[in-house]
């Protein structure tokens, strides 16, 4: 991207540019807060244990 | 008002302040901070009760004054002592291994006399079994369904959809067939107790001899956790009476850990959702609160950093 200016300049791709950079800030974070949170609890969760007793 | 009048009369003496002081070199201070004390003190008092009515007891009592607490009445029942039960930690899941082995200790053991009628059998599906898992054991209990087309009720085998199976038809047989005590449901029992999962495995291993001069009547235990400290429950958890499938040593107090563990996730399913939804939106807060003290600091600097320059007016000898 030369200058992130030309997306402020224009409301509709201002918006364009917020709803794009929340879907990729909300996937990220999610993302990330779920690899931190397997993190801390392995061996603790059903997905951990269930494959000792899937047939 | 007061340090208008000493600024116009100071005047005279050549010191003008051009901002007002928050303290004065001439006047007495007593009506400004005797205010200024006094709504200290209001907003003191009120952040202070508000704060103490939010924060848990476990917080606070602590900071009191030291009591005497080994002696409480014993119709209280003896404070619980505290565990270090790993799923109080702010981002920690339950043990769901010992949610299994809990529903275990529970199904053998205590589901004789008490019922869990708020747990559905789809409930522990991905939390502690899997659904084949579930459905062969719905299906070794018998359910009322109907009616049917000739209008009769009828048996059916138990389905995912079908709640826990009751121990007793209903509140009458089961106090006939406990002494006329009732035994409590247990769906929500961690919650509906002070103490928690703290006084849950407190009580189950705290049956003892009553101490000399306390006489329990024939059909009551003594237990010292139990408010009153007669309890009409008789001590159910001894060293092996479960076996483990999964090797874990099963003596008396791992399997009230683990039926513990697996009544506080009866009593909060939401538990591991609610902890991970906690932790992205305080991160996310915490960002957001981290933006707003600099927004604010840009939007304030004009102001914060403005000069206010006096100039005297110009003595004309007229």
């Amino acid at each position: 991207m030369a200058n992130v200016n030309f997306l402020f300049r224009r409301s509709s791709t201002f918006v364009l540019g917020i709803f794009a950079g929340a879907a990729v800030f909300e996937i990220a974070f999610d993302e990330g807060s779920q690899f931190l949170w397997d993190s801390w609890n392995k061996g603790r969760q059903w997905k951990d244990i269930r494959s000792k007793y899937i047939q | 008002m007061f340090f208008t009048r000493l600024a116009r009369s100071s005047r005279v003496a050549q010191w003008s302040p051009v901002r007002f002081a928050s303290t004065s070199t001439t006047a007495t201070p007593n009506k400004i901070t005797a205010s200024f004390l006094a709504k200290s003190a209001v907003l003191c008092s009120v952040a202070g009760v508000s704060i103490a009515a939010i924060v848990p007891d476990d917080i606070i009592d602590p900071l009191l004054p030291a009591g005497a607490d080994a002696f409480d009445l014993i119709e209280n029942g003896m404070h619980a002592p505290h565990q270090d039960w790993d799923h109080r930690a702010w981002n920690k899941t339950f043990d769901h291994q010992s949610i299994r082995r809990g529903y275990q200790v529970y199904r053998e053991v205590c589901a004789a006399c008490h019922s869990m009628s708020l747990i559905s059998w789809r409930n522990l599906v991905g939390v502690s079994h899997t659904e084949a898992e579930v459905k062969e054991m719905a299906a070794e209990y018998e359910y009322e369904d109907g009616p049917n087309d000739q209008g009769e009720m009828f048996k059916r085998p138990g389905k995912l959809s079908d709640r826990f199976p009751v121990a007793y038809p209903n509140e009458e047989a089961a106090r006939a067939a406990n002494g006329g005590a009732y035994p409590p449901d247990l769906s929500c029992i961690v919650k509906a107790r002070h103490g928690e999962e703290d006084y849950i495995f407190a009580l189950l291993l705290g049956y003892t001899e009553p101490p000399p001069g306390i006489s329990i009547r024939d059909g009551l235990h003594f237990n010292r956790y139990f408010p009153g400290g007669a309890i009409s429950m008789a001590r159910a958890l001894y060293d092996e009476v479960v076996d483990y499938e999964d090797g874990t040593p099963n003596n008396a107090s791992q399997l009230a850990k683990d039926v513990t563990t697996f009544l506080t996730w009866a009593s909060y399913p939401e538990h591991d959702e609610r902890k991970k939804m906690g932790m992205k939106s305080i991160a996310i807060m915490g960002i957001l609160f981290g933006l707003s003290i600099w927004y604010k600091r840009f939007k304030w600097s004009p102001i914060k950093t403005r000069q206010i320059v006096y100039k005297a007016p110009k003595v004309r000898d007229v």
